[in-house]
């Protein structure tokens, strides 16, 4: 196992720049997941890593040792395959040993290491099918395997559920974290499914655009991002951003007027910000209310129900579209109007460049949510 | 469901067709007639008339006397000794000649079609029209190609004595087409040149339809490219390779013009439809070589029916090793 260190990696594909200096210390038995929307070069990044493409510019290292040049194979990583990638004329068997029959290994140490890797996650039964008479999540199991039994330096697997439906997928998840605990390997992760990056992440990176946009455990994401793109990333529904404008300014605190409401209380450091400053007021749909007491008004649109709680689409006075999510089934209907508050530690202040106003409270003791009330 | 049932059930009563598939059959009856008619015609009627000639002694001069003559012509015995196609030692010269052309020709061409298929198939500049100019020679008209060729291979004014002449290979000029050791060698080599452009694509289209991340988890897991080619790419082109080779052995089987314009009717070369058209023009034996050319009907069938099976029964082992 190792770490992975990205310094400045650039990465070009004709004149085009996909990748834009990324730096980066991969920690070793850390999972790390590389999040972001289609386009936004995670996938790059990670064949990069793999070796598959060239870098054009940095300098990476696995375990200490400069890899630029090295093939994929004297990088000593595996890649698990978004497709698997299997080869479909062999046995779930051969595929798993093909990779092994050249590096010096002899029969029967390849026969264990397949049937060690086979138990783990529970192939031996298939061992004899071939690979279009499994089922996708099967499939899947064998890619990883194929990994598996090679034993590297560094795990990739490069979006390895987005072809399994969405059941077998948080199955496979708790198997790829079962798996990250059990073989206490240096994994890199990606995939555009938050979800997937908040539950297996020891830490995330969110990439836009060929730029690392932040770094950090899933909490510290969730509750500190540190822009506009993160915020907006990281949660689902997404965070609101309402238009605000700054009132008051003291060392006590800030308080912001969200569309029009009467001033409501922030606690971000004052620092920089200016009364009459135009600001965005984030807050997810968690951590607003809706019901007969609020600070702003609104008409319901559309409600969405989830059974265990509800998404209310809102529109309010000065036009902006809110979601408000509530606890079980929802207590008001489409076309009536009601009061929204705000759980006001958990809002965020986002300034005009997009960038966030640091929290008064320090990073890494996000307060507990509480449940609201009224909804 | 309940017509399913009852159909289970009885095995007598059938199940009632909707009135909707009656009108899909019988809308895709009628679009096929038009083809089948003209197929009849073209293919079913000249078929059936050759396979029945065969059986009579029917002569070019006057066709309308022809009589029965059951399998005479295939086989028959006068005063002790034996007639027919059956025993006719330029006929087996023929289907001999035939074989070794095919086999030789389609086994070369599919060895050479792989190599250029995989050439095409790299990335590299030009490659659109490196890829059709690859065609051409497939693209022109064999008689053309055959013509152009007996021009070239010619033992006085052919441009290949002369090149090799003139780099001194060799001291005479050589009669290719008509030296026989060296005219079954010029048939094959311009066969070759003609065909392989065509196995090329066949096997180009399926080294296309190759799934490109097994190529990435190979390279991924450090596996030679040789190894990959031959324990990867070969056996998923396989198939289409084999299909390449029955169509090709198919055509090399009843091979006509190319060997009639480099040879004529040369015995070195006189492939089994050389023979059945000398036997029907030159010897007017309407019947005598209509029973040849039956023959060579059923020796390609038999022949692709072995070739299908052989290729059929490897695929499974394929499948299960």
């Amino acid at each position: 196992m190792a770490d992975v260190t990205l310094k400045g990696i650039v990465k070009d594909f004709g004149s085009t720049r996909i990748i834009h200096g990324v730096d980066l210390q991969i920690k070793d038995r850390e999972l790390i997941v590389f999040v972001g929307p289609s386009g936004c070069g995670k996938s790059t990044l990670l064949r990069l890593i793999a070796g598959l493409e060239d870098i054009s510019d940095g300098e990476m290292f696995i375990d200490g040792e400069l890899v630029n040049q090295c093939s994929p194979k004297e990088r000593r990583i595996a890649m698990v395959f978004q497709s698997y990638a299997l080869y479909p004329h062999m046995s779930v068997y051969e595929n798993m040993a093909f990779g092994l029959q050249l590096s010096k290994h002899s029969k029967k140490d390849i026969k264990d290491k397949v049937m060690e890797a086979a138990r783990i996650l529970e192939l031996t039964p298939l061992l004899e099918r071939q690979p279009k008479q499994l089922s996708g999540g099967q499939r899947q199991r064998v890619a990883i395997g194929r990994a598996i039994v090679r034993n590297p330096k560094v795990f990739l697997f490069d979006e390895p559920l987005s072809n399994l439906d969405a059941s077998l997928r948080v199955q496979m998840r708790i198997e790829i974290a079962k798996l990250h605990q059990d073989m206490d390997a240096t994994m890199v992760y990606v995939t555009h499914d938050q979800v997937e990056a908040m539950t297996l992440a020891d830490r995330i990176v969110v990439l836009n655009a060929g730029r690392i946009e932040q770094v950090g455990s899933p909490l510290e994401l969730y509750h500190r991002p540190r822009n506009k793109f993160v915020a907006g990333f990281i949660g689902s529904p997404k965070m609101n951003f309402i238009e605000a404008t700054v009132v008051s300014v003291a060392e006590s605190g800030v308080e912001v007027s969200v569309a029009g409401s009467e001033p409501v209380k922030v606690d971000v450091v004052p620092d920089g910000l200016s009364v009459g400053e135009r600001i965005e007021y984030g807050i997810r749909p968690e951590h607003l209310g809706a019901g007969t007491t609020g600070d702003l008004s609104g008409k319901i649109e559309v409600i969405e129900e989830l059974g265990e709680s509800h998404f209310l689409h809102m529109r309010l006075s000065n036009g902006a579209l809110i979601t408000v999510q509530g606890r079980g089934d929802a207590q008001v209907r489409a076309g009536e109007s009601c009061l929204v508050k705000f759980d006001r530690e958990h809002a965020q202040v986002f300034r005009g460049d997009g960038f966030a106003v640091s929290k008064v409270m320090p990073l890494g003791q996000p307060k507990k949510t509480g449940a609201l009330e009224g909804a | 469901m309940t017509v399913a049932l009852q159909q289970d059930g009885s095995g007598q009563r059938k199940a009632k067709r909707s009135n909707l598939s009656t009108a899909r059959l019988r809308a895709a009856w009628l679009f096929l007639a038009p083809m089948m008619i003209a197929l009849a015609v073209v293919a079913g009627w000249p078929l059936i008339r050759t396979i029945w000639l065969g059986f009579t002694d029917a002569n070019l001069t006057d066709l309308s006397h022809s009589q029965f003559i059951g399998f005479e012509n295939y086989l028959s015995y006068y005063d002790g000794e034996a007639y027919g196609v059956l025993v006719d030692p330029d006929w087996w010269n023929a289907v001999w000649n035939t074989l070794w052309f095919s086999v030789i020709s389609v086994g070369l061409e599919t060895l050479i079609g792989l190599f250029v298929a995989l050439l095409l198939n790299a990335q590299f500049k030009g490659r659109g029209i490196v890829r059709a100019a690859v065609l051409i020679p497939w693209a022109i008209p064999t008689i053309v190609s055959a013509k152009m060729w007996s021009w070239m291979l010619h033992d006085q004014f052919g441009v290949i004595n002369e090149i090799l002449l003139g780099v001194g290979l060799i001291s005479d000029p050589i009669a290719w087409t008509a030296d026989p050791s060296t005219a079954m060698w010029a048939v094959i080599m311009v066969d070759v040149w003609k065909t392989t452009p065509f196995m090329a694509l066949l096997t180009l289209a399926a080294l296309q339809m190759l799934p490109g991340d097994i190529y990435e988890a190979a390279k991924v897991d450090g596996i030679h490219p040789v190894r990959v080619f031959f324990k990867v790419t070969l056996p998923l082109i396989r198939p289409a390779i084999l299909v390449a080779v029955v169509f090709r052995s198919l055509d090399a089987l009843r091979v006509f013009d190319l060997i009639y314009v480099l040879t004529s009717n040369s015995s070195t070369t006189m492939s089994m439809s050389v023979y059945a058209r000398q036997q029907l023009v030159d010897f007017q034996e309407v019947g005598y070589g209509s029973a040849a050319a039956t023959l060579l009907f059923v020796v390609i069938a038999l022949l692709t029916t072995l070739t299908v099976m052989a290729g059929g029964l490897k695929l499974n082992e394929g499948e299960q090793s």
